[in-house]
Parts: C-alpha cells; structure tokens; sequence
C-alpha cells in the first residue's frame, strides 16, 4: 500500500525516511503544534513552495534543462485565480474558472517556448525562458486594469474559506476552527495529492526516459525516443504543476502582485531549494523547501546581530546586512552545486548505500 | 568569414526592417530620429554581445553572469566621472573626451580584471557541463550584483552626459541627439577592431578557426585554453565599455541593469546564431531599430516584440542568421 502510494521510490535511508515522518506528521497537525499567525504562515509557505520546487525539478533535477520561467507559471495560476475572484466575486465558480484559464494559458506558453526552444538546442531554452519571463514581468505590471499593476490584487474567496468564518463556536484543542484552517487543509492535501503525482510521474516509464535524456541524449535518441516531444511535455508538465502552486499561493494570501509571485527572486529561491535539497528527488524539493523557508525565517534575525555587533567595521558590517541577504544565498548556491551537487537526500541515501554495503560484505 | 559566397540575405534584413516601418511610422523626421536612436542602441548591444557569442563559440561556455561586467563598467565609469567633475562640465568637446576616454578605459580593465577572476573561479571549474555552467554563472551574478550593491549602495545612480555631448543636431526637421552619433562612432570603431583582430592577426586567425573546430586547433599545437581566458578577458573589457555606454545613454545606472540588457543579449546572440561575430552585429542592429519602433509605436509590447522578431529568425533559420558549423 505505502509503497505503491509512493510509486516503488521509497526513501531509501533511515535518517531520510524519519526526516520526511516528522514533515509529514508536522505539516499535518502544524496549526495544532505551532500555534500563532506566524507560525502557520510559514507552514502553508513550505506546503506551496514543496509543490513549486518538485515541479521545477522534474525540469531540472529529471530532465536536466534549466528554465527561468517557472515563476512565470507559478505568476500565472496566482494571477488567474486573483482576477477570477476579482471580476467574478467570492465563488468556488470563479476559482473553477480562473485557474482552469490559467492551467490553459500556461500550457500553450509552455508548448509555444517548448517547441520553439527545444527544437534546436536545449541550451536556447535556458535563454529563451529567461527574456520571455522578463517580458511577461514588464507586462503584468502595465496592464493595471487587469492585474493591478505594482499595487497588485486583493480579493475575496468563498465563504467557507475566510478567517472570519466559523465552524464551531467554541476552540478545539485550543485552535478556533475557522476558514483560515479550512485554507490551510485544504492547500496540504492538495500539496499531498501534487507531490504524490509527481512522484507518480517521475518513476513512470515515461520518467525513466527523462532521466534517460538527462544522462545521455545522444543515446536516448538513438534508442529511438524523440528527444524533443519528451523535453516538451516535460516542460509543459512542470508548468502546470506550477500553476498549481501560483492557485495555492492566491488562495492562500487572498492577495496576488508581480512581487509576490512573479519576481525573479522567487525563481532563484527555487533553484537554491533544489540545489540543497537535491536535484532529481521529489523527496529533496520537500526537505529543502522547509529548510529553506526556516532559514529565511530565522537566518535574516541572524545576519542583523552579526551587522549590528560589527559597526566597527563598517564594510563587514554592510556585508552582513539582512538587506545583501541574497549575497549570502548566492555564495551558498554556488558552493552548494560545486560540492553539494546531490544535495541533502543524496547525501543521506548514499551514506545508507555504503552502510549497507558494509553489512553485507 | 567565407568571402566566396557570403550570404548576404541576413544583412538585407536590416536595411527591410527599417523600410517596412516606415509607412507606419509616417513622418519621415520622426523615422529618422528613431533609425539613429535604433543604430545607436544596436552597435552599444553589439559592443557587449560580441564577448559573449566568441566565448560561447570558443569554448561551448554559455556565461550567464554576462550582464555582471556590464553593471560592473557603469558604476566604475560613476566614480570616474564623479571625479572628474571639471571636465564633464566643460563645454569643450575635447575636455569631455579627456574625461570620458579614461572613464572607458577604466572601466574596461576593471571588467577585465574581474572577468580574469571570474573565469578562473566561476567558470574553470564547470567545463563542458552545460546545466552546472547555467547555474554557476547565474549565481555569480548574483553575487557580483549584490557585491555592486555593497559597495555603490542600492539605489539608481545618475551618470550625466558630459555637457558637449548633450542637446541634439537638426537634420531638416529630425532631431538627432549628439551622443547617439557618438555612440554609433564609437560602435563602429570597436566593429572595425573586432574584424581587423579576427580577420588580419594570427590570433584573430585561431580565434575563428577554434570556433570552427577546436580539436583540430588543439592538436596543431596551440593552447586554445590560453586563448579562451583572453578571449574571456576582452569579452568581459568589452562588456565594461557597452556598459560605460549603456549608463550614459540612460543617463542613469542601476545595479540591475546588467540583468536587463543580459535579456536583449540573449535574445541578440540567438538571432545571430551562437558564436557568429557578423551574426551578433546583425541580431544587435536588429534588436535596437525595433526596441526603438515598437517603443514608439506600442511602447507597452516593446520587449515582446524583440522576443517575436527572434521567434521569426528560428522560424527561418532554427540555428540563428549565421549559423556556425560543428555545434
């Protein structure tokens, strides 16, 4: 049962497995054990961020391209369930519709960009990705009318999801029972369901041509695989998971602007989760995107001390500020795929490996 | 390159574009105004690109961190300037070319010496792996753009022409801002140098044949290695000196705009075909006539239009204008 649910790709590490336990068991019950606004905001965070991250290493980690545009999708889901909800008030018709449109939209970007780039080179995606993704950022901002321009979107969602509603009077456990934990339920076990269809997708025989491509691409073709269909519907595929991921964030921040979801700070954040949690494991995208969010949380607090207890010297004080906080993910991305390229989960499924030799030799 | 048979067809399309606007467009002062601000912007983009496309071409090195000399030269040529203030305020064309001239030469060298470093850090350790060689140069973008940050501080810095370069010449009713033929000079100057170096040196000669077969070079004896971090070194110099002319035509640096303009580049090299020096020039020229049209036009699709235009090329010809052989 379990491991059909996880498709046959079982942690394969003790340490690993107890890792993804204590996220399980603690995203599930995290408004119960983490009480406070905060708390639950980094929470539902990490759930759409799992979602985001695996999607975008289903690009990188299993079919070895590198797209910029992954926020543009992750853009597009929020920004179509935030004008759905605007122009067609608080329904659940208007969330069918606005993420329906924008599960059409990213699909034909992804194939227009797809068969375009890919048909050549797959090295012209990593470039085409990235100006139709700036293009894509200058235009949501201008169109105002439609998306809000720089102010962004603030907007209603249905009834049974606002903080304001209540199921029952009285707390249970000490947690009010509202809309907002409704939102949080909700967004986990659709995080759930997307991950587990991953996982699904990627030890699928159709995955095992991914991964073919991603080793050889030379060989794969020769095998008789067409080299660029599979890039394609990879690249689609990851578009739409991340239109999910944009329709969790909507959902959840009931606000959507260019900065929330389409920023390219947001796309290096996704290329550093994968990096540290692991390219090609699903697994990896859960663990670093907690990782992360923790650290970004937490880290920040911890660079201003370090800037304030060095005034002394001012240009490593002006390091250190929590503003040059990027510089420090920077020199981490860099460091990380240089000497961490497996990232965490590869580090901890090869350390089982080698005891497991051991035993049995 | 091969001046037997040149293919001529990707250099009419320069000439085409500027005619097919100009019904649309109508007056024909305004057309002309827009022609020169498109050429001047194109040679400025070509300035930059150029390094980019011989590296990739050279070595299969897609250097995504780019964009980071470019910033890199403005804001140096910022602080030369500043320092200089006597004169840029003179009225005096040749007193502004005093300032401007080493403002360009520092800034090259300093992008030059960073690059040095960048390759040996950044891009040695990952070659021949193309998805490292993304990410790594990407994150050393990031760095050296944060690093601007640290040291020139966050914000928008104003870089003002000096004043004989300011104010515009009339051309019948076309107003033709100075600096813009300036920076069509200065385009061409450098132009005429890359094509002297590739065409009529020994090093130019291994430079393009190590584009056409690098094993082949290797195993006559020469260190393409060595010549890829020179190669790499002026790339870099030369993206300072695009940079120093981006800001002064702005008027204005900001520590992003090397990832901006790295878009228009990206968009340039592929339309010339990667690793084509005459294909860049065409992909460049291309790019700014129709920033400026379509900036006119429709101002609110400007950059989309570029990305259309690219779309057409590789309808066309898949591997860009000029594609080079053996890739």
């Amino acid at each position: 049962m379990l491991t059909r649910l996880l498709s046959n790709d079982l942690p394969r590490s003790r340490p690993l497995a107890i890792l993804l336990l204590v996220l399980l068991l603690g995203l599930a019950f995290a408004p119960f054990l983490f009480p406070g606004v905060k708390a639950l905001n980094v929470a539902a965070k990490v759930l759409i961020f799992i979602v985001l991250v695996a999607s975008f290493d289903l690009l990188l980690g299993y079919t070895g391209i590198v797209s910029f545009a992954h926020t543009m999708f992750f853009g597009i889901g929020a920004y179509g369930i935030a004008i759905a909800s605007t122009r067609m008030g608080p329904t659940w018709a208007a969330l069918g519709v606005g993420l329906g449109s924008a599960l059409v939209l990213s699909f034909l970007l992804a194939l227009v960009i797809g068969l375009f780039s890919l048909r050549v080179r797959a090295i012209f995606f990593a470039m085409i990705t990235l100006a139709v993704a700036s293009a894509f950022l200058t235009l949501a901002s201008q169109l105002s009318e439609f998306t809000g321009g720089e102010d962004g979107l603030t907007f209603k969602v249905p009834e049974i999801l606002q903080p304001s509603y209540d199921f029952m009077d009285e707390p249970f456990l000490g947690v009010m029972l509202d809309g907002r934990l409704a939102t949080y339920y909700l967004l986990f076990v659709l995080a759930l369901v997307l991950l587990l269809t991953l996982l699904r997708i990627v030890n699928s025989p159709f995955g095992r041509v991914l991964q073919a491509i991603r080793e050889n691409e030379f060989r794969a073709e020769a095998i008789g695989y067409r080299v660029v269909v599979y890039r394609t519907i990879s690249s689609i595929l990851s578009a739409l998971f991340a239109c999910m991921a944009g329709a969790m964030l909507a959902l959840w921040l009931r606000y959507n602007g260019p900065d929330t979801s389409l920023s390219f700070e947001i796309m290096i954040d996704v290329l550093l989760i994968v990096v540290i949690g692991g390219m090609g494991t699903m697994y990896g995208a859960a663990i670093g995107a907690t990782l992360f969010m923790i650290a970004q949380s937490y880290l920040q607090d911890l660079l201003r001390l370090g800037s304030e207890a060095t005034v002394a010297l001012p240009w490593l004080s002006a390091l250190l500020s929590p503003q040059r906080w990027l510089l420090w993910l920077g020199v981490l991305f860099v460091l990380s795929v240089y000497y961490f390229p497996t990232g965490v989960v590869g580090k901890l499924r090869v350390r089982s490996a080698r005891r497991q030799a051991e035993r049995g030799g | 390159m091969k001046n037997m048979d040149f293919d001529w067809k990707p250099v009419a399309l320069v000439p085409l574009l500027a005619l097919l606007v100009f019904p649309l467009i109508g007056s024909g002062s305004t057309w002309l105004t827009l022609t020169v601000a498109g050429l001047a912007m194109g040679l400025i983009i070509f300035v930059i690109a150029s390094g980019l496309t011989l590296v990739f071409g050279l070595m299969d090195v897609l250097n995504f961190g780019h964009g980071l000399f470019i910033a890199l030269g403005a804001f140096v040529a910022t602080t030369v300037l500043g320092s200089m203030s006597d004169w840029t305020q003179s009225d005096e064309l040749w007193r502004n070319m005093v300032a401007v001239l080493p403002a360009m030469l520092v800034a090259m060298l300093v992008a030059g010496a960073v690059g040095l470093a960048f390759e040996r850090f950044i891009v040695k350790p990952v070659y021949g792996q193309h998805l490292k060689q993304i990410l790594i140069t990407m994150g050393g973008m990031i760095i050296g753009e944060e690093l601007i940050k640290v040291v020139w501080g966050p914000q928008q810095i104003a870089l003002p022409l000096p004043e004989a370069m300011r104010g515009v010449i009339l051309i019948g009713d076309a107003a033709i801002e100075k600096y813009r033929i300036i920076a069509v000079i200065v385009g061409l100057l450098v132009f005429g140098a890359l094509v002297w170096t590739l065409n009529k040196t020994k090093i130019g000669l291994l430079i393009r044949a190590g584009v056409q077969d690098r094993e082949m070079v290797e195993s006559l004896g020469y260190r393409i290695r060595r010549l890829f971090i020179g190669v790499f070194v002026m790339g870099s110099a030369l993206a300072g000196l695009g940079g120093v002319m981006w800001g002064l035509y702005q008027q204005s640096v900001t520590p992003q705009m090397g990832a901006q303009v790295n878009v228009l580049i990206f968009i340039v090299i592929i339309i010339g075909g990667l690793g084509s020096t005459a294909g860049a020039l065409i992909g460049a020229l291309l790019v700014g006539l129709m920033a400026n049209y379509t900036g006119y036009l429709a101002p609110k699709v400007a950059l989309f239009s570029n990305i259309a235009l690219m779309a057409g090329i590789l309808l066309w010809r898949p591997q860009g204008v000029y594609p080079v052989a053996n890739r």
